[in-house]
């Protein structure tokens, strides 16, 4: 339970910085920050106490492994991650290169 | 008890990395963050996640760093800076009290429900497709829509780096090419 | 790699040609041990591209082009995202999208487990060359901004 508490509080200072700050590379930290609470919470829920990684060893018995499905669905989430945030990235370089400051509020008064 | 210690020093370097002046500074705290997360997957058994994570976070890292080297942050404090904090605050407070309300309906921490699908996938994963590597086994054979999907997504994000950083437009090479002939 | 002006000092240059070679076998003992071990596709495919990543940091842009270029790369990427879905139309030959077709093997040997190894090669070369292409988009754009 306090996990699960610890793990929204790390949700919510990126909610935080992605709604409060005005710098764009502030923003795109705050994004990441916020992705990598989700990809935890999704493996905290298939965590199960004194469990086994979920790969096979020879003569060994299946019993008291973790969860296999959330893991598999975040390794996919981790690497499109990578890629949002690259695809942001290059926004923000191409902004920067046009009006010359990285501040939200000065571009939308600029309107270029 | 480490997951917590871990998760504190998660906390503690978000809040930097949100809070401090400096962008390069901002950028090295927020990838401390993703390497607590690396560990954090190693203590939760789940190998391919945190080698995953850590080579990731590397290349991210690279990225960020090349492009936020020389950019300044100007300091600017404006007027409703009052209005602004506390309507963010607000809102932040009443998303983690509908949370609070909803996690009473999750399960307890270290007992997933999920069974059926789970003993199925430990169970039958290694007849039906012969990997050791249940994760594996997964996202390439029971799952791969998945998979087929991430890749479009890749692939749609180069697209849309290799457009938006070109350097000339194609009215611009078009122009070119006349003139040159 | 004659070219002694670019890039950064001979200790750099020297070490960083070491460990690329080795990230290279890594990366790819990675792939080919996916369905075995921890790691996979997506993980070696990182792994090869921070290889190249690092071959630019050290040499300069040149040097690495030289051994992929953009145009190259770029294919390479498409070529990787069709032979997946290729492999995934295989599985209509034995009645459904994605079926496992090919002979599964014995577990725990390194030939077995039917199109996983393949999904596993295919997977990371479309990754790694998709973001070295990422990469490299950004240095050949921060370059030219140099130039004008």
């Amino acid at each position: 339970m306090s996990t699960y508490l610890l793990c929204l509080v790390l949700f919510c200072i990126g909610l935080y910085g992605l709604l409060r700050k005005r710098n764009l590379v502030k923003i795109i930290v705050g994004l990441a920050i916020m992705g990598y609470s989700v990809n935890l919470f999704f493996v905290l829920l298939g965590y199960r106490l004194h469990g086994r990684a979920p790969i096979d060893a020879p003569d060994q018995v299946i019993e008291n492994m973790v969860d296999p499905l959330p893991q598999a669905v975040v390794l996919t989430s981790i690497v499109i991650g990578l890629g949002v945030m690259a695809l942001l990235i290059s926004l923000a370089i191409r902004i920067y290169e046009k009006h010359g400051t990285l501040d939200i509020t000065k571009i939308r008064k600029l309107k270029g | 008890m480490e997951l917590h210690i871990l998760l504190i020093f998660m906390i503690f370097a978000a809040i930097l990395a949100i809070e401090v002046k400096d962008l390069l500074s901002s950028v090295i705290a927020m990838a401390a963050v993703g390497f607590a997360l690396c560990l954090a997957f190693l203590i939760l058994k789940a190998p391919d996640l945190a080698i995953t994570q850590l080579v990731v976070e590397l290349l991210c890292l690279i990225i960020l760093i090349k492009a936020t080297i020389k950019k300044d942050l100007p300091l600017v404090i404006e007027g409703r800076w009052l209005f602004n904090t506390v309507s963010t605050l607000v809102f932040i407070i009443v998303f983690l009290f509908f949370s609070y309300i909803a996690m009473k309906e999750l399960p307890v921490f270290g007992n997933p429900t999920m069974g059926l699908v789970r003993r199925y996938l430990l169970e039958e994963g290694v007849n039906k497709t012969g990997a050791v590597n249940i994760v594996s086994a997964v996202i390439l054979d029971f799952r791969a829509y998945d998979t087929l999907g991430e890749v479009a997504v890749l692939f749609t994000s180069i697209i849309g780096i290799m457009a938006i950083l070109r350097r000339k437009g194609r009215k611009e090479i078009l122009e070119e090419d006349t003139n040159g002939k | 790699m004659e070219n002694n002006k670019s890039g950064m000092t001979l200790f750099v240059k020297t070490s960083s040609r070491l460990v690329a070679v080795l990230g290279l076998i890594f990366g790819m003992h990675i792939i080919l041990h996916g369905h075995l071990a921890p790691g996979g596709g997506f993980a070696g495919g990182v792994i090869i591209a921070l290889s190249f990543v690092l071959l630019i940091l050290a040499f300069g842009k040149d040097a690495a082009l030289s051994k992929l270029s953009l145009k190259l790369a770029s294919n390479l990427e498409n070529v990787g995202a069709l032979l997946f879905l290729i492999i995934g139309l295989l599985g209509f030959s034995g009645g459904a999208f994605f079926l496992n077709v090919l002979v599964k093997g014995s577990p725990f040997r390194l030939f077995s487990a039917g199109t996983i190894p393949l999904n596993n090669v295919v997977i990371g070369l479309k990754v790694g060359v998709g973001l070295f292409v990422i990469f490299l988009t950004l240095v050949i754009l921060e370059k030219s901004k140099k130039e004008q």
